[in-house]
Parts: C-alpha cells; structure tokens; sequence
C-alpha cells in the first residue's frame, strides 16, 4: 500500500514537469507530435527506473558512511549521479540509434540532452531527500518517470488539436505550449498536499 | 601554365580572419535572432528557477556564458579524440570540471554570492545550454568559433533571465536588485506603510510563481515574433 501511494503521488500529485518544472527543454520541444512524444517519453520512464535505483545504491554503497569507503563522501554526489546518468542516456541512445532509426532522427539533440533533464537529476536527488529503501526508490523512479510519460503525451495531444484552432501567428507552437504549460502548473496546485493514502480503506 | 594556376589559386584563396563577419554573428545571433531560450528551447528549467530576483539571475547569466564558452571551447580541442560512445561522459566531466571552478571563484573572491547561490551553480551542470551547445556545435567545429559560440548563447540566455526576473521581481515584490521601490514597506528614506500615495500596490503571489516567468517567456517570444516574421512556427 506504501508503494501505489508513492507510485501515485510521484507520478500525478507531485508531477515532475507540471508541478515542479523539472525537465522543460525537452518537455516543450519535443511535443509537436504525439509519435515522437511516446518515444521519449518511454525512453525518459526506462532511464529514470533505472538511474533512480542505480543511484540509491551508489548513495547507499558507496557515499554513505556504511558504504565500501566507510567515510562520508557525499560532496561527491553531484559528479558520481551525473556520470552515471550518462552512462545510461548513452547506452539508451546506441539501442535508439539501432532499433528505431526514426524516431532516432526526430528526436535528434534532445536525445542526448536526456542526460541534462532536470527532472533524472532532480529525482535522484528527491529520492536521496527523502530517505527512500531500495524498493520505494524503484517505485519512484518508475512513478516519477511514468509521471512524464503522461505529461509530455497530454501536451502533445493538445498541441496536434491546436493546430486547427486559431491561435495568433507569432504565438503559434512555441509560444502557445508555453502559456499552456503554465494553465497546467497551475491547475495542478490545487492537487498539492493531497495524500492518496488517506483515501485507501484501511 | 597549369602549375602557376594552382598556385595563385592556392594563394587566393583567402585566410580566414580572426574575428570576421561570421565570427560577428556566431556572438550577436543567438542574442535575438538564434536565441537559446525562444527559439531553440535550450534552458528553461533554470530560467524559471532563478528568475525571481534580479541578483541571482546576473550573476548565473554571466556564470553560464562563461561555462558555456569554455566548455566548448575545451570540448572542441578535444572533439577528435572522443569516441562517440564515451562522449556523454566526457563532455559531462568537463562540464562538471568547469562548474567546480566557477564555484570555488566565487567562493573566493565573493563569499556571500556564493552562499546565496551555491545552489544554483550547482545546477548549470543540468543547464541544458551547455552540453546542447557541445552537441550541436562543438563537436563539429574549430576551438575559436566553439568558444565565441558559447560566450554568445551565454548571454543571449542571460538577458533573457534578467528581462524576465526584473518584471518578476518588481511586481512580484516590489523590488529590483532587492532594493524596495513600490509597496508598503519600511525600508524606505520614508516610512511608507502609512501614506496611501505610495503603499497602494500589493506584491502580486502569481509573480513568484514559476508559472508566471512561463507567461513571461510566452510574451517574449510573441513580441519577438511578431517583429521577425520568419521565426513564426508554420507547421
């Protein structure tokens, strides 16, 4: 029961993009299609279930104070998250650029730029924030990732429906997905500080 | 005959100058015409993060632009020696490297900058201007024009930040560069909490929002849009 709450609140009450703004760059340049935006959005969900994990156990066995070191390196922490989420963006990127050269060209910089989206970094560091276990932390980094999958597909959507509407011309893609991005934020702060466990019968 | 052609063919050709009509726009475009954070969708996270005071915005533009001119710069001495599947890493440790250095400046030479803000030079690592600029120029291109790239798009990127967290913070607090202008207040030559002609403005809660520099951007990019008629998205 621990682990649906968490899975549902890091995926929609505590939205990595629509309430926190983590993972912008990529959030409003790749939505223009709904094709492309499953893609990295899929990619985004594989990355963070498995970095999340990953880098609890790089905390856990490596930084902490119980770790292999047995001294408190967490001054290292920025460098070691990183490089690892490196690691795994590139190995991402190799079974993209072979399995599906498409979406491979349609993502084009953004896919590397995975490596740089705050919100990989950002739930790493939640997660080491809020003192997860082991299995929270995968449940958070799928719940979360999951969380971005949704959103970048529902602003996709709207944006192909936009299309047919009469939005002024210099306001037109960009500019739009902006102001919506922001009715979104918005719209969800009015779910901040629900807890979907106290809606489970006990 | 042939011989001497070839010659003065290859003596015509001209040297490349060292800060030339192309040099010129590698550093003005990305200010408006090729801009990160309207037009390539480079860096906003960071940009709705430290925008809601003047100060921090500064001081992260100018530590960006410097980041980001330097990493290039290294990443495109070192572009042909990088496989392509190590380069994430690589470019991500110069990054890191380059970040470190900039903190410890700061630390230094201005210690209570880098107290408010140590936060935030942490996260130019994730700044996607940097390593997008690496991608998409460095790795292609010679060592001079990567760097003035950078420097470019790292001020094109900050008067974007200024711009926007001057509006934010004026009406979301009343205040440019922490100074109190508008609103009730105590910190002014005059107290103004009692006098109705200048305590009349409420600081607007919206505005701290990151919602609102969203808005911001929003605007931006249709005024600069609406005077560029060719940056308008047709598709």
């Amino acid at each position: 029961m621990d682990l649906l709450n968490i899975f549902l609140k890091s995926a929609f009450i505590e939205n990595m993009v629509l309430s926190y703004f983590l993972g912008m760059c990529s959030f409003l340049a790749v939505s223009k299609s709904v094709k492309t935006a499953i893609g990295l959005g899929a990619a985004v969900i594989f990355v963070l279930a498995i970095t999340v994990p990953m880098n609890w156990l790089i905390s856990e066995l490596v930084l902490g104070p119980k770790g292999i070191f047995k001294m408190d390196l967490t001054f290292l922490r920025f460098i070691l998250f990183i490089a690892s989420i490196a690691a795994m963006v590139q190995l991402v990127e190799m079974a993209v650029e072979k399995f599906s050269p498409s979406l491979y060209n349609a993502l084009g910089i953004f896919l590397p730029l995975i490596t740089v989206n705050c919100a990989i970094l950002g739930a790493a560091l939640f997660m080491v924030a809020r003192e997860y276990n082991f299995s929270e932390s995968v449940v958070y980094g799928v719940g979360s990732g999951f969380g971005w999958f949704l959103a970048i597909v529902l602003m996709a959507a709207i944006r192909e429906k936009l299309r047919y509407s009469h939005v002024p011309a210099p306001l037109r893609g960009l500019g739009i997905a902006f102001v919506i991005t922001a009715f979104l934020g918005i719209a969800f702060m009015s779910l901040m500080g629900i807890n979907p466990a106290n809606y489970f019968a006990k | 005959m042939s011989e001497s052609a070839v010659k003065s063919a290859a003596s015509a050709e001209p040297r490349e100058p060292w800060f030339g009509k192309k040099e010129k726009a590698l550093l003005s475009d990305p200010l408006y015409i090729d801009n990160p954070i309207t037009v390539q969708v480079l860096g906003v996270c960071s940009a709705l993060a430290v925008t809601t005071m003047v100060k921090p915005a500064l001081i992260m533009g100018i530590s960006v632009a410097l980041v980001t001119g330097f990493s290039n710069l290294v990443v495109s001495l070192l572009r042909n020696g990088i496989p392509k599947q190590i380069r994430m890493i690589v470019q991500l440790v110069v990054i890191a490297a380059l970040v470190t250095v900039v903190e410890q400046f700061l630390k230094a030479f201005s210690y209570d900058v880098w107290k408010q803000l140590s936060v935030f030079i942490g996260l130019i690592i994730t700044n996607c201007i940097v390593m997008g600029r690496l991608e998409a120029f460095a790795m292609a291109n010679k060592p001079w024009k990567s760097f003035l790239d950078g420097i470019g798009n790292g001020l094109g990127y900050g008067w974007i930040l200024v711009a926007v967290a001057a509006i934010r913070e004026f009406f979301g607090r009343g205040a440019l560069m922490g100074f109190k202008i508008i609103g009730p207040s105590s910190d002014f030559l005059i107290n103004t909490q009692s006098s109705p002609l200048l305590s009349w403005y409420q600081p607007n809660g919206l505005m701290v929002l990151p919602a609102a520099a969203m808005f911001l951007i929003a605007t931006i990019i249709w005024i600069q849009r609406s005077r560029t008629q060719k940056l308008i998205d047709i598709s």
